[in-house]
C-alpha cells in the first residue's frame, strides 16, 4: 500500500508541473497583450512600456515562467486588476458553492443511476431494462444547458415551485439555500445518471453470472444480501471509476449550470473573468482548478486501493 | 435400501433454448441417494452432469426449462416456493463448486463469507458464529484459523480456498452435499487431500454426498454407487464395486481406459476416446455413443437403447451390445 | 463446460435481436443526419428569408405562411435561423473532430505500432492534456485568442486529439498481434507498407465510428459555449445561441428555446446512435473483423 501510494505520488509531480506549464503558456504564448488589455483605452506607448516593465512582461519567457511559478508556490496567485481581490480570496469565497453543487449533483445522479442499474441488471433483457437502457442512451444526447432550460421552464416558469436563479449561503438560510440548489443540482444529475447507470448495469450483469453469486444463492442467503453485499460491493469499484472519470465533465457542467442559475461559484467567477477579460483571475483559477482536478483524480485512485483488497495487497 | 431415499431425481430433463435450436442438456434422468450414502456421477465435459447438479440445486439459468421432480427429504424442490427453498439451501442442501478461484467472493473476507451462512440459518450471535467458524476452518485443516477469518480469498492458495469452500458447505451440518468437480481446478498433489477430507467429513457427519467428476478414478474407492452420464442421459448405473467388476457399457470401459495407469510401461500411449460427444442440439436417433463406439452395429444407429436392469442387483445400463455378455461383443 | 456453452449461447441470442432493433433507429438517424446536411448545404438556395433580417413589427410572431416557425425576439425568421444554425453546428462539429481524427489517429497508429520510448512520451503528453477539465481549457484559450468560428474549431479539434489517439493506439495494439500483421512482417514488408496497407484500413473503421461520437460531443460543446455567449460571435445564428436567446422569453414564447433545442437533441442523438452502432460493429476486440 505504501509503495503504491508513493508511486502514485511520484507520478503526480510531473503532471502538476506540466499543468502549470500549459496554464502559463496559454496566457503567455497565445496572441493577446496583457498590458494592452489592462490599460485598454488609456494605452499610450509610454504607459504600456511602463506597465510591462512593472509586471515583468519585458523579461524572457522562461524567466517569467520561473518567477510566476515561484509566486504560485508561495501561495501568491495574483490579484485582480479589476476588483482588487486576490485570486485566493475569490476562490475561497466561491469554492463552497461549487463543491456543494457538485456533491448534491453526484448524490442525485447516484440515487437515480444506482437503483435503476440494479433493477435493470436483475431483470436484464426484460421490458423495463430495455426501456431504461433506451432512455439512458437518449439522455446522453441531452446537453446540460438543454435540461437546465427544460427544468427552469417546468419548475420555475410553469409550476412556480422553485426559483430559477439566485443564491443564499447555507449558513444564513439552510432551507433557502437548498431551494436555490435543487434545480442546478438536478440539471447536473440528469446529465450524469445515464453514464452511471449504463456502466454499473453492464458491470452488475457480468457480476451476477459469477460463480460466487451462484454460491451465495446456494448458501440460502436473502436476495437483498446477495444483491447489495455480494453483487454490489465488487461493482462499487466501477462506481468509483465512473465518479473519477466524471469529475472533469462535472466541473465543466458546473460551470455552465452556475452561469445559467446565477450561482456565485467558481464557474461563474471564470466566465465573469473571461467576459471582463480579467486575465489574472482567469490564469489563477484555471491553474487551481486543473491542479485540484489532478489531485481529486489522485484521491479517486487511492479510493480504488481501499476498496479492492487485491490492489491493497499489491496483487495488481 | 428399503427406506425412502433422501434425494430422488425423477425423470428430470433440462432444455436450453439456443440460437441453433433446443439444447437438451439433461435427458430423463432418474437417480437417488439414501441418507449418509455417496453417489458418484461420472462423464465427459458437456455431458450434462453440471447442469444436473444445478437442476437439483434449482440454480439453472433463467432461460432453462426443467421438467420432472427433484424430491428432497419429502419435498419437491422444483415446485417449492422461493422462501422455503432458501431455508433449505445452505442448511440441508450444500454445494462445493469446481473452481475455488471464482466461487468465493473476492471482496469479502473469509470470515464474512462463513459467518453470514451461520447467522442466516442457525441464528447464532456474532461471537458464537465466529467461534464456530474457527472450529470449522480447523476441521477442514486450515492452519491458524483465527487469522484466516480476516483474510481475503486472494491471499490463500487454491487448495486452501477449496478447504474454505468446504467449510462453508459443512457449516450448517447439511444432510446432502453436492461436490461438483471439487478437485478439477486444483494441483494433482492437493486433489487426494481434498477428496480424503470430503470422505472423512462425510463419514463423521453422516451426510449424503454426490461427487461429480470426469475421472472414474476419483469415485473408485469413495462412493457407494456410480452413475455414468453421456449426452445428457444416465447410460450405466451400479453399486461401485459391481461397476468396476462387471461394467456393461462400452462408454464406461472407454472412460476407465482413459485413466493413466501407474503400472503402465513408459511411453504407452493413453487410449483416448476417439471422436467428440454429439452436438446436443441435434439429437441422434439411435444410441448417442454409437458414432464413437467400436462395438456398435446396425441396431445401435436406429434405436435408442433403454436403461435396463442387469443380472446383478442395482445395476442398470443402456446398451444393445453390453460387454462380457452373450449379446455383446466379448472384448 | 456446460456453463460456458450457455454464456456463448446467450450472447448469440441477444446480438441479432439487438441488431434488428437498432436497425430501424439506425436508418432513421442516418436519414435525419442527411436531411440536416442537405438543408445546411443548400441554405442559400432555399426560398427562405435572410436569417439576420429583423422585422421589429413582428417580434415573436406565431407560425404563419410568411414565417413558418414564427420569429424570434428581434423579429428574425426562426426557420431560416434554425437552418443557418445547423451550418455552424455542422461546420464546427465536423471540422474539429477531423483535426482530432487526423493528428490523433496518426499519433495513435504510430505509437501503437512502434512501441517504446517515443510511444510512451506521446501517451504521457496526452495524459497531461487530459489532466485539464476540458471545458475550462477551451474557455481559457478562447478568452485569450478571441471568439471566432475558426478559433473555436481549432481548440475543440486539439482537445479531441488525446481521445482519438487512445482509440487508434488501442486498436493498433490489438491488431498488431494478429496473424495478418505478423505474416506481413515475416514476409519482410516495410514499416510504411504494414502501417498503410495492413493497419490503417483496419484502424480507420473504429476511428470513423469514434469520429461520429466526437461530432456529437463537439456539437454539444459548441452549443454550450454559444449558449453562454462565449462561442460564435453574434449575430451569427447557432443553435446554442438561439437557445440562449430563447431562454429570456421562456415565459412568453418557450418555443423559441425549445425548437432549436429539439433540433440539437435530434442531431446529437442521431450522431450518437449511428456512431454507437458502428462502434459495436467495428470493434476488433470483439472479433468482428
Amino acid at each position: 500500500m505504501a509503495f503504491f501510494l508513493a508511486r502514485r505520488l511520484l507520478y503526480l509531480v510531473p503532471v502538476l508541473i506540466a499543468v502549470s506549464l500549459l496554464t502559463f503558456s496559454i496566457s503567455s504564448l497565445l496572441p493577446g497583450d496583457l498590458a494592452m488589455t489592462i490599460l485598454a483605452d488609456q494605452a499610450t506607448p509610454e504607459n504600456l512600456a511602463a506597465l510591462r516593465a512593472d509586471m515583468g512582461l519585458d523579461q524572457p519567457i522562461w524567466k517569467r515562467y520561473f518567477i510566476w511559478l515561484g509566486h504560485m508556490l508561495q501561495g501568491d496567485f495574483g490579484r485582480s486588476f479589476r476588483t482588487g481581490q486576490t485570486v485566493l480570496q475569490a476562490l475561497v469565497e466561491r469554492l463552497p458553492v461549487s463543491i456543494e453543487l457538485m456533491l448534491l449533483a453526484q448524490l442525485g445522479a447516484l440515487s437515480i443511476g444506482v437503483p435503476l442499474a440494479i433493477i435493470c441488471a436483475v431483470r436484464s433483457g426484460g421490458p423495463f431494462d430495455r426501456f431504461m437502457t433506451g432512455t439512458a442512451f437518449a439522455m446522453l444526447s441531452v446537453p446540460t444547458f438543454l435540461s437546465a432550460i427544460l427544468l427552469i421552464y417546468l419548475f420555475a416558469v410553469e409550476l412556480r415551485w422553485l426559483p430559477a436563479t439566485g443564491y443564499v449561503p447555507f449558513a444564513e438560510d439552510p432551507l433557502g439555500n437548498l431551494r436555490f440548489m435543487v434545480l442546478p443540482a438536478m440539471t447536473l444529475a440528469l446529465a450524469e445518471w445515464p453514464g452511471i447507470m449504463r456502466i454499473l448495469r453492464s458491470d452488475m450483469i457480468a457480476t451476477l453470472q459469477e460463480d460466487y453469486i451462484s454460491l451465495a444463492k446456494a448458501k440460502g442467503l436473502k436476495p437483498a444480501r446477495i444483491l447489495f453485499v455480494h453483487a454490489l460491493k465488487p461493482s462499487s469499484l466501477t462506481l468509483v471509476t465512473i465518479t473519477g472519470i466524471n469529475i472533469g465533465r462535472l466541473i465543466g457542467g458546473a460551470l455552465i449550470v452556475e452561469t445559467i442559475f446565477a450561482l456565485p461559484g467558481i464557474g461563474r467567477l471564470l466566465v465573469g473573468a473571461i467576459l471582463t477579460r480579467d486575465l489574472v483571475i482567469l490564469q489563477g483559477v484555471v491553474l487551481l482548478v486543473a491542479a485540484g482536478f489532478v489531485i481529486v483524480n489522485f484521491i479517486v485512485d487511492m479510493l480504488y486501493a481501499v476498496l479492492d483488497p487485491r490492489i491493497r495487497h499489491g496483487h495488481a | 435400501m428399503t427406506e425412502p431415499a433422501l434425494l430422488s431425481v425423477e425423470n428430470v430433463s433440462v432444455n436450453l433454448p439456443t440460437p441453433r435450436g433446443n439444447l437438451r442438456a439433461v435427458d430423463q434422468v432418474d437417480l437417488s441417494v439414501g441418507a449418509g450414502r455417496t453417489l458418484g456421477i461420472v462423464g465427459e465435459s458437456g455431458c450434462g452432469k453440471t447442469m444436473l447438479s444445478r437442476a437439483i440445486l434449482q440454480l439453472l439459468p433463467k432461460k432453462a426449462m426443467l421438467s420432472g421432480r427433484v424430491m428432497f427429504d419429502g419435498e419437491d424442490l422444483v415446485r417449492l416456493d422461493r422462501e422455503r427453498l432458501r431455508k433449505l439451501r445452505g442448511r440441508s442442501l450444500a454445494v462445493v463448486f469446481q473452481d475455488p478461484m471464482t466461487s468465493l467472493n473476492p471482496v469479502l473476507t473469509i470470515g464474512t463469507q462463513l459467518i453470514e451462512t451461520l447467522q442466516e440459518h442457525l441464528e447464532l450471535d456474532g461471537v458464537a458464529a465466529k467461534m464456530r467458524s474457527i472450529e470449522l476452518l480447523a476441521a477442514v485443516g486450515i492452519p491458524a484459523p483465527e487469522q484466516r477469518l480476516m483474510q481475503y480469498p486472494h491471499q490463500l492458495s487454491g487448495g486452501m480456498r477449496q478447504r474454505v469452500a468446504i467449510a462453508i458447505a459443512l457449516s450448517c451440518e447439511p444432510k446432502l452435499l453436492i461436490a461438483d468437480e471439487p478437485t478439477t481446478a486444483l494441483d494433482v498433489t492437493i486433489q487426494a487431500q481434498i477428496l480424503d477430507l470430503l470422505a472423512r467429513e462425510q463419514r463423521r457427519r453422516h451426510m449424503a454426498m454426490i461427487i461429480i467428476t470426469h475421472d472414474l478414478g476419483v469415485v473408485a474407492g469413495r462412493t457407494d454407487e456410480v452413475a455414468v452420464m453421456y449426452a445428457g442421459r444416465v447410460v450405466e448405473r451400479a453399486p461401485t464395486p459391481d461397476l468396476f467388476k462387471r461394467m456393461r457399457m462400452p462408454y464406461t470401459e472407454a472412460l476407465l481406459a482413459a485413466i493413466p495407469k501407474i503400472d503402465a510401461k513408459p511411453h504407452t500411449p493413453l487410449p483416448a476416446i476417439s471422436g467428440r460427444p454429439p452436438d446436443p442440439t441435434r439429437p441422434l436417433k439411435g444410441c448417442s455413443f454409437s458414432p464413437r463406439c467400436k462395438y456398435a452395429w446396425a441396431q445401435c444407429q436406429i434405436e435408442k437403447p433403454p436403461l435396463a436392469d442387469a443380472d446383478s442387483p442395482g445395476h442398470q445400463y443402456a446398451c444393445f451390445r453390453p460387454l462380457n455378455t452373450e449379446a455383446g461383443a466379448s472384448a | 463446460m456446460a456453463t460456458l456453452e450457455l454464456d456463448l449461447a446467450e450472447e448469440a441470442v441477444s446480438a441479432p435481436a439487438k441488431g434488428r432493433r437498432l436497425g430501424m433507429l439506425f436508418w432513421a438517424a442516418t436519414g435525419w443526419i442527411i436531411f440536416v446536411f442537405s438543408v445546411a448545404i443548400f441554405a442559400t438556395m432555399l426560398p427562405i428569408p435572410d436569417p439576420n433580417a429583423m422585422d421589429m413589427l413582428e417580434k415573436r410572431a406565431p407560425f404563419s405562411a410568411a414565417h413558418w416557425l414564427g420569429t424570434d425576439g428581434l423579429g428574425r425568421d426562426e426557420f431560416s435561423r434554425l437552418i443557418y444554425g445547423a451550418r455552424i453546428s455542422l461546420v464546427v462539429g465536423l471540422c474539429a473532430p477531423m483535426i482530432g481524427l487526423t493528428i490523433g489517429g496518426a499519433l495513435g497508429l504510430l505509437s501503437g505500432y512502434f512501441r517504446g520510448r517515443a510511444g510512451s512520451f506521446v501517451v504521457g503528453a496526452m495524459d497531461v492534456l487530459l489532466a485539464f477539465p476540458p471545458l475550462i481549457l477551451v474557455l481559457a484559450v478562447i478568452a485569450f485568442v478571441g471568439q471566432s468560428i475558426l478559433n473555436l474549431t481549432l481548440i475543440l479539434g486539439v482537445l479531441g486529439i488525446p481521445a482519438f489517439m487512445r482509440v487508434a493506439r488501442a486498436t493498433t495494439l490489438t491488431l498488431s498481434r494478429r496473424e495478418f500483421v505478423i505474416a506481413a512482417e515475416a514476409l519482410g514488408a516495410s514499416h510504411a507498407r504494414i502501417l498503410l496497407r495492413e493497419l490503417l484500413p483496419n484502424v480507420i473503421l473504429p476511428l470513423f465510428a469514434f469520429f461520429l461520437l466526437g461530432v456529437a460531443v463537439t456539437i454539444v460543446v459548441e452549443g454550450s459555449l454559444s449558449f453562454l455567449g462565449l462561442g460564435v460571435p453574434p449575430p451569427v445564428s447557432s443553435w446554442g445561441s438561439m437557445i440562449g436567446e430563447g431562454r429570456e422569453s421562456l415565459d412568453v414564447a418557450p418555443r423559441l428555446a425549445f425548437m432549436p433545442a429539439t433540433a440539437m437533441f435530434l442531431t446529437v442523438l442521431s450522431f450518437n446512435l449511428v456512431g454507437d452502432t458502428l462502434r459495436a460493429l467495428t470493434d476488433p476486440r470483439q472479433g468482428a473483423l
